[in-house]
């Protein structure tokens, strides 16, 4: 049986949460509804002509192929940063939550990157792998490798998953570590008694265990590689070489601030709130069911 | 009553606070109460440029008392561009906004957003020539009746530096530089045969220097319709014989060694000063930082030219920015007055003299270079009138006036776009071309459909 707490009276409750709905309201529903808006009208950059064009916009960003490249492109970048941060940072979780000297030491190093700025990090990457500046582009340049991400698409990607991977091996690791000192000891003692090998132990008692936390980061990392990944970008190829690196929020970025194309901005943004709602609700509806609490 | 006593604190204090607050607006407006009209400048200069442009600023203020400009750094160019859109749209644009070359046409075919230089002139009684101003440079923010929409202030145009202690090291003379592009590439592939410097030649500002300057100097259409001059309805020429044999050559260069591809925009502008290309193609306003950081001999020369094409050399055009006046439904005519006064302090012949002087941007009226040419500066600093020369060597064709294509910063990105794919060997020169224009059409079609009246 469960026990329900009824506030008295109508006033109170929508006090309590009106500070947080006030902050929705002005920091998401009123500039999404002004993007909605903004998605059925074709206007110049100034505001002084506009008409309503229905779904216009639409048609033409969604026949658009350089829109389908960048989706196609975004989804490839999507899934290379959320594997590139997630198993390196499972990984260190488990060596750092072992008994072993200096542990704290380790966590709080590891740490670190996520107090980065993201456009920060991309510009030390940048000093790492420039071909001309980098210290690494160098070396491998002398290595006889045409290493020149400027100039080559493959290599500009692989620069762009690395640099906004590293940033999120942090965050994902301070939550691993997290889900794993909350893993009950005496349930794995019990195995290694039983016989079980660390591999063993880890597969079948504490994966299955940590898995809320996985999948609770998994929604956060698709949603940081949709969204987040912007500043590194930004920093480190600006969506070039050719469209080599431009991912659909990146596209948002280009297509309305520099080429002031507010209306087919507008619905890029749309598609993209669009594609959003629906991943975490089919997360949260199909794929958390299967999740073992 | 404990409970009255306490809510009488905080009427106190609440009466405290908004006194304080109140002094506070009463503490600062030496400016509200001075009979001064006060006019908002945003520019898009950093550092040291943005300094010596303030300090036109502040010596236009001191040299009167009815008028105070506030000049703001509001980021670089688009940045600014975006600003100035974003408070027009809210209601309150500054008075002037510095807006680069290539937002022209977007800021013309806002009608209502701006003001005309002409038309600010003529009615605030201020005394105004467009013909003390380089044709190239009032062409370029002209209506095609001549009727100035902007007032030039920071242009610049493409040159050539060339590092002469790398053409010595190569067995070249350094006081030839290369007046073609068959010379160019020759020089370029002795520097590397003699491993002078890592890179020879880079370009800074691909599309500005290898497609505008380029079409301007060979006199053959960037674009229809008089490079977008004439109308909206203007469409890329740019996959002509010329342009493809002219992305071809660099695609060769490239794949010999001879040329490197050094970024979009201006990121190939440090690989000069540093040493490691021994020509570059950059903005003449380039020359104030190698004249800091370059630890080798260097000169200016004009850009190359194809000998085969019948009108070349002409006249190159121009880069950088302008100042537009910004309407908003406050504006008072006091205050479009006080524009105007400024607008003729900076074009005063000393004004221009020392900001060209200063910077390595053109001197845009004629009054000016005179000024600085009777200094001796050109004689104490050779190469220094290399852009002016340059500018004003042939009288502008249709194709040399200047251009104004819609939307001309995502024309910029397409076909520099197009050129990285090119250089990857995704595709062919011809084929890069043709995409640049494909893609470039739909822009300007857009454009012209958003801003059709």
């Amino acid at each position: 049986m469960q026990r329900r707490v009824v506030f008295d009276g109508k006033v109170l409750p929508y006090l309590l949460v009106a500070p947080q709905l006030l902050v929705t309201i002005v920091f998401f529903f009123w500039p999404a509804g002004q993007a909605v808006y903004q998605s059925f009208l074709l206007q110049d950059a100034f505001g002084l002509r506009q008409n309503f064009v229905w779904f216009d916009n639409f048609r033409v960003v969604l026949t658009d192929p350089l829109y389908r490249g960048a989706a196609a492109r975004t989804l490839f970048f999507t899934l290379a940063v959320t594997v590139l941060s997630m198993a390196p940072a499972l990984l260190l979780a488990v060596m750092a939550d072992k008994r072993i000297r200096g542990v704290t030491a380790y966590k709080t190093l590891l740490i670190w990157p996520y107090a980065v700025a993201p456009a920060v990090a991309a510009v030390l990457w940048l000093f790492i792998f420039h071909p001309s500046i980098g210290v690494l582009g160098q070396a491998v340049r002398k290595l006889g490798v045409a290493w020149d991400y400027k100039l080559n698409g493959p290599q500009a990607m692989f620069l762009v998953v690395l640099a906004a991977s590293w940033k999120q091996v942090s965050y994902n690791f301070l939550f691993f570590l997290a889900g794993l000192q909350s893993i009950q000891k005496p349930v794995i003692e019990a195995a290694a008694i039983d016989g079980a090998g660390p591999a063993r132990r880890f597969w079948s008692i504490i994966f299955p265990l940590l898995s809320p936390t996985t999948f609770f980061l998994l929604v956060v990392n698709i949603v940081y590689a949709f969204f987040e990944t912007f500043g590194t970008i930004h920093a480190l190829t600006q969506g070039g070489p050719g469209k080599a690196t431009e991912t659909l929020i990146y596209k948002v970025y280009v297509d309305g601030v520099i080429n002031l194309d507010l209306g087919g901005s507008s619905a890029q943004s749309v598609i993209l709130m669009i594609i959003v709602i629906t991943l975490t609700a089919v997360q949260f509806r199909y794929v958390e069911r299967r999740v073992h609490y | 009553m404990p409970q009255t006593k306490k809510s009488w604190w905080w009427i106190a204090l609440a009466l405290v606070l908004v006194g304080a607050a109140t002094l506070g607006h009463h503490a600062q407006p030496a400016r509200a109460q001075s009979p001064r009209v006060s006019v908002e400048f945003w520019h898009g200069l950093a550092m040291p440029l943005g300094g010596i442009l303030e300090k036109i600023a502040t010596d236009f203020n001191e040299s009167q008392t009815q008028y105070q400009v506030h000049a703001t750094f509001k980021g670089s160019y688009p940045e600014t561009m975006v600003a100035a859109i974003a408070a027009f749209r809210a209601g309150n644009a500054p008075h002037i906004v510095q807006m680069f070359e290539v937002g022209t046409a977007t800021m013309m075919s806002a009608r209502g957003a701006i003001k005309p230089v002409h038309e600010l002139m003529r009615e605030s009684g201020v005394a105004f020539d467009p013909a003390a101003y380089l044709p190239s440079v009032a062409g370029y923010y002209s209506l095609p009746d001549g009727r100035m929409m902007a007032m030039p202030f920071n242009s610049s145009t493409t040159i050539m530096f060339y590092n002469k202690d790398a053409f010595k090291k190569a067995g070249l003379d350094p006081n030839k530089p290369p007046q073609t592009w068959a010379d160019l590439r020759a020089a370029a592939q002795k520097i590397r045969a003699a491993n002078a410097t890592a890179c020879g030649f880079t370009t800074a500002w691909p599309t500005w220097a290898q497609f505008e300057q380029f079409s301007a100097i060979h006199n053959v259409p960037l674009a229809t319709k008089a490079n977008g001059l004439g109308g909206l309805d203007t469409e890329l020429k740019i996959n002509s014989p010329l342009h493809v044999r002219h992305v071809q050559t660099l695609m060769d260069m490239q794949k010999e060694g001879s040329f490197k591809y050094g970024g979009r925009d201006a990121a190939a502008d440090a690989l000069f000063p540093s040493g490691e290309c021994a020509i570059i193609h950059a903005s003449s306003g380039l020359r104030a930082r190698i004249a800091r950081e370059a630890k080798f001999e260097w000169g200016a020369a004009m850009l190359p030219y194809y000998p085969g094409t019948p009108d070349a050399p002409k006249n190159s055009i121009i880069g950088g920015a302008a100042f537009w006046v910004m309407t908003s439904p406050t504006r008072k005519p006091e205050e479009y007055k006080a524009v105007a006064e400024f607008f003729r302090f900076i074009s005063r012949p000393e004004v221009v003299a020392k900001w060209h002087t200063d910077t390595g941007f053109l001197p845009v009226t004629f009054a000016g270079y005179e000024r600085v040419k009777a200094s001796g500066f050109y004689q104490q600093n050779p190469g220094t009138d290399i852009p002016f020369l340059q500018m004003t060597r042939t009288a502008p064709t249709e194709n040399s006036k200047g251009l104004r294509l819609g939307n001309m910063p995502e024309i910029r990105s397409i076909i520099q776009e197009e050129l990285e794919k090119a250089f990857q060997g995704q595709q062919s020169a011809q084929q890069a071309l043709d995409n640049a224009v494909q893609r470039g059409n739909t822009v300007l079609r857009n454009f012209e459909r958003a801003n059709r009246s």
